[in-house]
Order: C-alpha cells, then structure tokens, then sequence
C-alpha cells in the first residue's frame, strides 16, 4: 500500500510535463510541425520558471515568465521555419544548442551558483477535500493545481481537435496546405498560432519539472523530455487521449526507475537509468505503424 | 528528407561564401548584443576569443585538435543527410567509439605502428555498429530516427558511465572518480609540431575528409546514397535499395563519430571520464551544416568550431563571459546559416521562383 501510494504519486509527477508539452504538440504537429526544439523550450521553460518564482516569490508569476520566455523562442522557430522556410528539424537542433547555452550562462548570473541553492516558491499541492482523504488512491487528489489543468485539459483539447472549426483548420493545414489554402484557410497564420501555443505549453511543462518535481534549476535537467513529449506524440497517434496514454506509460517508466534505484535491487543505477530512454525506443518500434503522421508534416508552405 | 524544400541553390562561388559569411556575422552580432545585455563587454570577450584560438603557435595547435572530433562528426552527420538520414545521434555513436578504443587501447599490448590502427579500427567499428541499429530499426518498423538516435544518445551515455564506474574502473590511481584505465603509450596519438599539443588525429580527420569525397563523387555506392537522398522514388525506379543505402550510410556516420571520439582520447583525453565527450555530437551538426555537407566546407566550419572552442577559456578568463555562451554563437551560426532566405539579396527585386512540383506532397 505504501509503495502503491508513492508509486502513484510519482507517477503524476513524471506524467504531467509530459502530458502538458505533448498537449500543445498535438495542435503543431497535426498542423505539420515536427518541433525537435520542444527539448531547448522546455530547458528555458525549467530555468525562467525558477527565475521568475525567485525574483517574485510567486509560482504563478514564474509560470508566467517561463511562458512569455519560452512564446518568444516558438516566435524564433517559427519565423525561420515558416516565413524564411527553414528546415524544421534543424533549426529545433539549433533551438536547443542555443537554449543550451542560455540557461547555463542565465543561471550562473541570476542565481550565483556558488553559494547554496536559493528558495524558491513551488507549485505546492492542492488537496481536493474528501477526495485525497481516500485510501491509496487519495495521493492523486492531492497534487498542485498545473496537475489538475493538464489532465482536465485534455477532453478540452480533444473537442478542439475534433469537433471545432478551428480543430479542422489545423488538421488540414497539416494534411494538405495546398487545398486548405484553397478554402482560405490562411495556413501560415494556422502553423504561426500553433507553434506560439505549443511554445507556451513547453514553457508550462518545464516550469513544472523545475518548480513541481523539484524547486531548483540545474544545467541540462529536461534531459530528454522534450524528446520524449514528441515520441509522446507519435505514440498517442497524434490525439490528445492517446497522448494521455502514452505518457501514463513513459511516466510509469520513469517512476518505475525511481521505485528500482530505491529498492536497492542490485542492478546499477545508470542501467536502471536508460529504462525510459528504453521504453521509448521500444514504444517507437513497436507502435508506431498504427500512428500515421500527417501528409505535409516538415513541409514548408509557398503560397502561389 | 521527407519533403526538400526549395533551396537557395545556385552553385556561384560569390553566394557560396556570401551566405555564411553573413550568417557567421550576424550570430557574433547578435551574441555581442546578448553579452552586453548580461553586463559583459563583448569586445573584450571576442579579442579573448581570438587571441585564445589564434594569437599564438600553441593556441593554433588547441584550435586545430578541437577541430578534429567535430570535423569528424560533421561528417557522421553529413553522410546520413546526404542519404536522407537525419543522424542526431553522434553524441552517443562518439561514446561508443571511444569506449571501444579505451578497451583496445588498454587491454590489448602490442607495438605502437600497429596499435593505433586496431584502436581506432575498434571504434570506427563501435561506433558504425551503434549508428545502425537506428538505421534498422527505421528500415524494419519505420520508426523516425529524429526520435531514435536521440534515444541511443542516453543510452550510450549512461552505459559508458555504467563501464567506468564498473567493469572497466581505473582501480590502480587510487581516485575514487570513476573513470577509466589511461589509453597505453603504444595507443596515444603521436604529437606533430614541438611546442604545441597538436596531435595525429589531425591526419585521421584530413583522411576521413579525403574518403568522403570520393567515396560521394566518385564511386557507384556514393552515387546512390545521394540519389536516393535527393529523391527516394527515383532511386527506387532506378533499382537502387534505399534501405541498403539507409544502412550504409548510417554505417559509415557511426564510424566517422566513432573515429571522432577516438581521436579526441587517444589524442586529448587519454582516458573516458563522466560527461566528458558531451556535447561532440551536436557540434557535428553545427559543422555539417555551416559546411553545406561538402568536405571542404566540413574542414573549413571545423575550424571555425574549433577556435570558438580553443578561445572560449580565454575569453571567460578576460571578460568573465561563461564558456557556454559558445553553444549560444553555434546555435545562431545554425539559425542563421538554414534560414539563409533572411540574407537572399535577390529577394529583395526578384520574385520567388515557383516550385510547385516540389512542395505537393
């Protein structure tokens, strides 16, 4: 009961930046966007989000300037790759070297990172009464409220997707630009708003590994997720229930590591370590026939 | 690559320099602004840069040994994309190079002319194996190696760090780091030039450019990889196996990482520590493209690289300007060398030419 419990609530914790990155990738990438920056995004999200939670001493404030710094980079990423028609995956490596960089230079001058780690404010948890009060299951109502939003948001999403004007502008837009422009669809306008959210989302999703896993920055933490949100992506066959699935399992892995590295079982922790970057390779092999990608995707568009 | 885009293609000298030219400008602009933002004076930090890259025999001797492991996974990244690969992967493919030429470079005994061909055989060897597994793994189940070589990247990663704290641990120095055994006498790159650190590898990166030209333009197998990666149905109707060029080529990239990460530890290091080939594998693709993919271009953003790399020490120590800000310059440089349009003069009197054949899907 006791490992139940904990392993659920590690559970969430590991789902949920996964969950909120991969929610704003289901609107880029049915749009036709393959946004490998997602990672670089992510990084600044973690190191504004701390930043902002240092200067204000609010989380909400950081979540805010993680946001509004992590918008200006999708800004970046989808000037070049939309207006000057820049390889998308290239300029996501580029993102993420110079985002890279950033942090590790930002977080040397904001937080002195000779002296102890500073205190910051962090999503704290937010008790539903009665509901966390229940046995085992009661840790899943006692999460901080950037929880809650990710997982009710994604029937919000799903009914965007699927049964909104706008949901169909962005599934068309990735499956043939040519004819949605046709239909006046503006698709450069479509892709733009897509990436903007998308950045916004990674910004939330990195704030939370910094200020709701942890409440410190340290260099080169997202390690992966990034990568990981897209492969989430794939995985949940670019729908937003099936994003919450998929990373139900990649969260699964990663507490499951935890859980292993505690257990003192005897395996060396960088083996248990590799267990998500495993799971990943393997969730990518295995299922990825069923997930088909949208027609246009890394395809600039020219208008005629 | 799934769906090329148009491209600024016309094979003029004048645009060939032109358009690095102004990307590299435009980056040290940008990152100039950065620093003064931060409080640096960028001048000071830059004329660090250069002083500690170029400003002596010795700096000269640190830039072009920092060249080698990111010309060779340059390299890695541009024979993948030449066949329509994207290899993300040298991070990890450098790992496992380096970590079969420790095994080859410690456990084996034999004399130097002969060691140091077999240890860097060995890597060339590790590292092209490891790059195919992405390549299978695309060719049998589809799976994107956007995704997958990133993946192996980690997997690399924390299996090297699994060696050296275990299996292979140096438990004579009596550090309790873990690392491992130092690379035996017979098995460390020779120095070329008294009064610097300049070393063999220099030799290993000019060959593998050599082979990569010829191998491209000049050989049958070349000329399918890029046939197929410029077009993979016409390389199909032609008869050419694009699955049999996938690994080829992913093969081959391996292998040059592989020989990267050698060259750095035979050469540099001596020995594998944590983290301590981190962040080769991305320079490569710095290189790669700032290059064009050619090997002249490859030779010439490597150096490029490493003097930013030789000179990044000295400018922290003159203007206190971290040396990570360089990963900064490198993704500009990236930004601004694929989103060339931005410097198209003749967009400014000439309206774009149509490409609608190409850009259907």
């Amino acid at each position: 009961m006791e490992n139940l419990t904990s392993f659920l609530s590690s559970l969430i914790r590991m789902s949920t930046p996964l969950l909120i990155a991969g929610l704003g990738l289901v609107f880029s990438a049915n749009a036709g966007i393959v946004n490998i920056g997602t990672e670089g995004f992510m990084l600044l999200g973690a190191l504004m989000g701390c930043a902002g939670s240092y200067w204000t001493g609010s989380a909400l404030c950081g979540a805010l300037i993680a946001m509004a710094a992590t918008m200006v980079f999708s800004a970046v990423f989808a000037f070049f790759t939309l207006n000057m028609r820049a390889d998308q995956t290239v300029v996501g490596a580029a993102i993420n070297i110079f985002a890279s960089g950033l942090t590790i230079t930002l977080n040397r001058i904001i937080f002195d990172t000779t002296g102890g780690v500073p205190v910051i404010a962090t999503y704290g948890p937010m008790p539903i009464p009665g509901l966390s009060s229940l046995p085992a299951v009661g840790v899943l109502f006692n999460q901080s409220v950037v929880c809650y939003l990710a997982f009710l948001a994604v029937p919000v999403v799903w009914y965007i997707m699927k049964k909104t004007h706008v949901g169909l502008e962005v599934r068309s837009v990735g499956e043939n630009p040519r004819a949605s422009d046709t239909l006046g669809i503006n698709v450069l306008r479509t892709r733009w708003w897509t990436i903007l959210l998308q950045g916004l989302l990674s910004g939330l999703a990195g704030s939370y590994m910094s200020m709701g896993q942890l409440s410190f920055f340290t260099e080169g933490m997202v390690s992966g997720k990034g990568y990981m949100a897209l492969a989430v992506v794939v995985l949940g066959c670019y729908s937003p229930v099936g994003v919450l699935g998929a990373s139900l399992i990649f969260g699964a892995g990663m507490a499951l590591q935890y859980r292993l590295q505690a257990a003192n079982t005897g395996v060396p922790y960088q083996i248990i370590t590799m267990l998500p970057y495993v799971i990943t390779l393997v969730a990518v092999c295995g299922f990825i026939r069923k997930s088909r990608s949208p027609a246009a995707t890394g395809v600039a568009y020219t208008k005629e | 690559m799934k769906g090329r885009q148009p491209q600024l293609q016309s094979g003029r000298l004048f645009d060939k320099v032109y358009f690095p030219a102004m990307s590299i400008c435009a980056s040290f602009l940008i990152a100039g602004i950065v620093f003064a933002l931060l409080g640096f004076d960028p001048v000071t930090a830059f004329g660090g840069l250069l002083s500690g890259s170029l400003g002596s025999l010795s700096a000269w001797g640190e830039t072009l040994n920092k060249a080698v492991p990111v010309a060779l996974t340059g390299l890695s990244y541009a024979i993948a994309q030449r066949c329509g690969v994207v290899n993300l992967g040298a991070e990890g493919q450098v790992y496992i190079g380096a970590l079969c030429a420790v095994l080859a470079g410690t456990e084996l005994e034999m004399p130097a002319p002969l060691h140091i061909p077999v240890t860097l055989l060995a890597a060339f060897l590790g590292g092209a194996l490891f790059g195919t597994l992405p390549a299978v793994m695309k060719n049998r189940f589809g799976a994107s190696e956007l995704i997958t070589t990133i993946m192996f990247n980690y997997v690399a990663l924390y299996f090297v760090h699994y060696m050296i704290a275990g299996p292979i641990k140096d438990l004579d120095s009596g550090s309790n780091f873990a690392q491992s055994k130092q690379m035996l006498e017979s098995a460390q790159l020779p120095r070329l030039l008294a009064g610097t650190r300049l070393h063999a590898g220099l030799i290993v990166a000019a060959a593998a450019l050599v082979f990569y030209q010829f191998f491209l333009f000049h050989t049958t197998r070349g000329y399918e990889m890029r046939v197929i990666g410029l077009n993979r149905t016409t390389g199909e109707c032609a008869g050419m196996n694009p699955r049999t060029n996938t690994l080829l080529s992913m093969f081959l990239a391996g292998g040059f990482a592989g020989l990267g990460g050698a060259c750095e530890l035979m050469g540099v290091q001596l020995r594998i520590m944590e983290n301590a080939f981190n962040g080769f594998g991305f320079d490569g693709v710095a290189v790669a493209l700032l290059g064009g993919n050619a090997a002249g271009g490859i030779a010439l953003s490597s150096l490029l690289f490493g003097a930013l790399k030789s000179g990044a020490t000295k400018m922290q120590m003159r203007s206190g300007v971290p040396t990570a800000t360089i990963y900064m310059l490198q993704g500009l440089i990236i930004l601004f060398v694929v989103g060339k349009r931005l410097f198209d003069y003749r967009r400014l009197h000439k309206k774009p030419r149509r490409h609608p054949a190409k850009e259907d899907v």
